[in-house]
């Protein structure tokens, strides 16, 4: 007798109702932090006529990093504006700035939790490991069901597909810092608080920031993808040459994110790589 | 006053330590722990006390469990069993607190590779163990340029540690140590990674700032040289025991057993023994009150072919010769006259090293005459007496004139 298929399917998707019906205050309390997050950062990117922002962008690149990368930043973003892309674009900063940031109010305490306590490390581990080959995709469906279609599935989605990287390698920083700089740190009396802010969290900023980068780069290519839940932005523009075959459109889609992602790219990198130099 | 006391202390490293425990109090090696169990014997049963103001060195070679423990003391590393007794207070015995407490106005700590803070300046890195308890932020500053200035480098104190060489590094290890004013500073192969001749220099500052601090110190360390040269006291260690506690003479004139002996055989004992270690306490000649005939008698019952003159004060004169107290008195010369001056004068602390070549250079005609700082005699040296602490290991020296 042939052993009968399990019913995973229908299990996850008894959890998920169950989820719905008795989590919602919660998931309304998500959207209601999410959705003016996204909306801050649209405003401010929106505040001024396009060609002024870019400029603005362009001047922080140079605080940050060097001439080059500013005058990339300067030209990528105008040639974005020149391909009317400009909304779509800021839309899509957005949500990349908010999955990112909330990846990193959730992450840098996780990855200090996973570097200080070997059970959270055995525990969490195969948790990221299961969130990162999970086929992206497949987030799209309950996030759908928890926060509806728009930019919230979207953001959320992102979170849990970017987050990995900097819960991977804030704990690596940590753990990396010299052991003898630890016992140095214990032998003169520190407390654990005054160890992981005086010594390790400095020590471990270079490690953490390419964790951050590494954050920033997948919720890019996860917003993209969320485009097919309504998230909106560039990932509509390619979505909608994909589906009528204009190719054209596409690729002017997909250039206005590949200028977006070596941006933010170069920019986080330059800013890991000015905390190594000071440290 | 003992400051230290460390009763019984024993850490094994492993699955289940009160079993390792068990097979420590049926004596059992550490190997034979190791094969039966997989479990390392750190520290077996250490037992000593440290005075205050005292030099004491843990020496080993690597293995033998010194660093793990100088860690016992202040429980970087956690003892299985025993007690450390600080100035009445059992440090095994403290909540966490207290022992916060004990590491930051107590103990201090320099460790074998800096362990400095690359992110923190030097300046702020002699300032972390105050900047840890609070001190306020004018406090720490003049407190840290204070300690850097005891060490040299209060010109560096805004540089990075990794723009300083080894030895600068290390000192400022020492001034972060001293910083927090504790009456202990553990040392754990401090000058260890030092080349040797930066390592002499740090020891020889080590002992000057000692002479002013009276800190108490103990100093690990693998290198035998460094140990006779700073240590009051040593304890050495093999597979985690303590085989023998003493005096840097005591170590190597009367080794407590074959591996003591092995390891210190090949010590040049030259730098280790003193003029004091081996002289003889001699009968001397007091001038203005003893003639030349009382010399001639008191040669001839001794001997010896010379005789040490002394004054009333016992301040050293000179040395007289069997043939020149014979000639004062068949030729009614002057004694004074005749009373050899030009020869070797050490004090007691001077080293054989230094001695020697001072006494072949006059080809060993007369003995070398030991003072002290007001120039009294103390003793001689003959030249038999050097060859035979030397070919003797330590057999020719008397211990009783060491001090």
């Amino acid at each position: 007798m042939p052993f009968p298929k399990l019913p995973l399917d229908r299990w996850i998707e008894q959890i998920v109702n169950w989820l719905m019906e008795n989590l919602t205050i919660l998931f309304d309390l998500i959207s209601n932090l999410v959705e003016p997050t996204v909306g801050f950062f649209e405003m401010l990117l929106t505040l001024a006529p396009p060609v002024i922002t870019a400029v603005v962008i362009g001047f922080l690149a140079l605080l940050a990093s060097r001439l080059s990368v500013a005058l990339f930043t300067l030209f990528g973003l105008l040639l974005i504006q020149n391909l009317q892309l400009w909304t779509q674009a800021t839309s899509t900063i957005s949500l990349v700035l908010t999955a990112s940031l909330i990846s990193v109010i959730v992450g840098v305490p996780l990855g200090i939790w996973v570097a200080r306590s070997k059970g959270m490390k055995n525990i969490i581990t195969p948790v990221l490991d299961f969130m990162q080959t999970m086929p992206a995709f497949v987030y799209l469906i309950p996030a759908v069901f928890f926060f509806e279609l728009g930019a919230v599935p979207g953001v959320i989605a992102s979170v849990i597909f970017a987050m990995p990287p900097t819960i991977r390698l804030t704990n690596l920083g940590i753990r990396q810092v010299d052991q003898d700089l630890i016992e140095a740190a214990d032998a003169f009396g520190s407390t654990s608080a005054q160890k992981l802010f005086k010594v390790q969290l400095p020590l471990a900023k270079s490690t953490m920031m390419a964790g951050v980068n590494q954050t920033i780069m997948l919720s890019l290519s996860m917003v993209v993808i969320a485009s097919m839940i309504g998230a909106g932005g560039l990932g509509a523009v390619v979505l909608e040459g994909i589906s009528r075959l204009e190719v054209g459109q596409g690729f002017e889609g997909g250039l206005a994110i590949v200028i977006i992602a070596i941006v933010l790219d170069r920019i986080t990198q330059s800013l890991g790589k000015k905390s190594e130099k000071t440290s | 006053m003992k400051k230290i006391e460390v009763e019984n202390v024993t850490k094994i490293f492993g699955r289940s330590p009160a079993k390792g425990l068990e097979l420590v109090r049926q004596g059992k090696s550490k190997e034979e722990i190791l094969k039966e169990t997989g479990m390392t014997v750190g520290v077996n049963r250490a037992q000593f006390s440290v005075e205050a103001g005292e030099v004491f060195v843990i020496m080993g070679l690597s293995g033998s469990g010194k660093s793990t423990l100088v860690r016992l003391l202040n429980r970087l590393i956690e003892p299985t069993e025993g007690s450390v007794w600080l100035d009445g207070e059992d440090v095994t015995e403290m909540n966490r607190e207290e022992l916060r407490r004990i590491r930051r106005t107590k103990m201090g700590m320099v460790f074998q590779r800096f362990a400095l803070f690359p992110h923190k300046s030097v300046r702020e890195n002699v300032e972390y163990g105050l900047e840890i308890q609070g001190v306020s932020k004018e406090e720490r500053k003049q407190k840290a340029l204070e300690s850097l200035r005891l060490v040299g480098l209060n010109p560096y104190a805004d540089s990075r540690p990794n723009q300083l060489s080894g030895g600068m590094q290390q000192r400022v290890g020492l001034a972060r140590a001293l910083a927090n004013d504790p009456d202990i500073l553990l040392m754990d192969e401090a000058f260890s990674a030092l080349d040797p001749l930066i390592r002499k220099d740090m020891q020889d500052e080590l002992m000057d700032l000692q002479s002013s601090m009276q800190k108490t110190i103990i100093f690990i360390t693998h290198d035998l040289d460094e140990a006779l040269r700073i240590g009051d006291r040593i304890a050495l260690m093999k597979d985690g025991e303590i085989v023998q506690i003493g005096t840097p003479e005591e170590i190597l004139t009367d080794p407590a057993n074959a591996y003591v002996e092995k390891f210190v055989e090949d010590v040049n004992l030259t730098k280790i023994l003193t003029a004091g270690s081996i002289m003889k306490r001699s009968e001397a000649l007091v001038f203005g009150k003893e003639g030349p005939r009382v010399a001639l008698k008191r040669m001839r019952e001794q001997g010896t072919s010379t005789l040490m003159v002394v004054g009333r004060d016992r301040k050293f004169l000179g040395i007289l010769a069997a043939e020149d107290a014979k000639a004062v008195v068949e030729e009614e010369k002057e004694m004074e006259d005749v009373l050899i001056k030009d020869v070797v004068r050490v004090e007691e602390e001077t080293p054989v090293s230094e001695l020697l070549p001072q006494m072949a250079e006059n080809h060993f005609a007369y003995p070398a005459v030991v003072t002290d700082e007001e120039g009294k005699l103390r003793g001689v040296v003959v030249r038999g007496a050097i060859f035979a602490a030397l070919a003797g290991n330590g057999n020719g020296v008397n211990t009783d004139a060491i001090s």
